[in-house]
């Protein structure tokens, strides 16, 4: 008897956690970022200025890689055509 | 188109929650349109070469995975940029990001396959570009399919109703990335072709008497 009502009584704590659980207010202490007080929220033009000038920059440096590539197998090229033309003398 | 594309989106309206960081989204996008189209000229170009032993393919596909990787720190670097404004955060690890960068390493993985892997790598690679190409369908869709903090594919695709202007600029900003990410890989298509020539010369001085 005893220990049928022990087993009832964990049961419905166990089946109520969830409903109570489910009922608990919001976390408190909890602030959307854009209720922040302006000196604690982010400016935003950094970022945005930061990704557009990201974009420009790694664009620049990559045609900058390619042209160093194309000149550096045009410059082999123009090598190998001379040492071509002395072997063929 | 690339360089006027600031222009447009300075006079695009500003969103109403995120304002000023919002316009971040123009680039973006369009970074991400240009990542796609790139892996898929890498992987259609690399079942090319695999699969009939055209050498053009190869070309193409090596072009496509440099710009692949190209447009794809575009996108992540845009998009953590505008995330540590918009969710406080400069990374987070969701389907959706996580994905993008597994398919951005596999891109990377291709190049040094392509450079360390020695005789036969450009074989190997070309199934690295198949199976990277692969990922795409999934990393647009893993918005929709699981829970993840990135919005979902239906912004998009709802903001010409909402928002025409703003869809104007983002539809700008795509064209000219598009037509950059043409530009780019006829240039990087045109170094493949020269390199190609080179070693052929190589291969004829080494073959003469």
């Amino acid at each position: 008897m005893t220990r049928g009502l022990c087993v009832a009584i964990v049961f419905l704590f166990l089946a109520g956690a969830p409903v109570l659980a489910g009922q608990q207010p919001a976390t408190e202490g909890f602030v959307p970022a854009s209720e922040l007080p302006p000196d604690q929220q982010l400016p935003a033009a950094p970022f945005l200025i930061g990704a557009y000038a990201f974009i420009w920059l790694a664009l620049v440096f990559y045609l900058w890689t390619i042209w160093r590539r194309l000149g550096k197998v045009e410059q082999e090229m123009r090598a190998l055509d001379e040492r071509q033309r002395s072997h063929a003398r | 188109m690339f360089a006027y594309a600031p222009v447009v989106i300075a006079n695009t309206r500003y969103e109403s929650t995120m304002f000023l960081v919002q316009k971040i989204f123009y680039f973006h996008f369009a970074s991400w349109m240009a990542w796609a189209a790139a892996i898929g000229v890498c992987g259609i170009a690399s079942a090319v070469y695999l699969f009939r032993a055209d050498p053009r393919g190869d070309r193409l596909a090596v072009a496509g995975a440099e710009l692949a990787i190209l447009f794809g720190a575009f996108g992540l670097v845009t998009g953590s940029l505008w995330g540590r404004k918009a969710w406080g955060v400069w990374w987070q690890w969701d389907a959706r990001l996580t994905m993008a960068l597994m398919a951005e390493l596999i891109f990377v993985g291709y190049l040094l396959v392509r450079k360390y892997g020695g005789p036969g790598a450009e074989k190997l690679a070309a199934g690295m570009g198949i199976f990277g190409a692969a990922t795409t369908p999934f990393i647009y869709k893993s918005v929709d399919w699981w829970r993840t903090i990135h919005p979902q594919t239906s912004v998009v695709r709802n903001l010409g109703e909402t928002a025409p202007d703003m869809y104007g600029a983002m539809l700008f900003c795509t064209v000219a990335f598009l037509l950059l990410f043409a530009s780019l890989l006829t240039v990087r298509v045109h170094l493949e072709s020269r390199r190609a020539e080179l070693d052929r010369l190589y291969l004829a001085l080494e073959d003469q008497p």
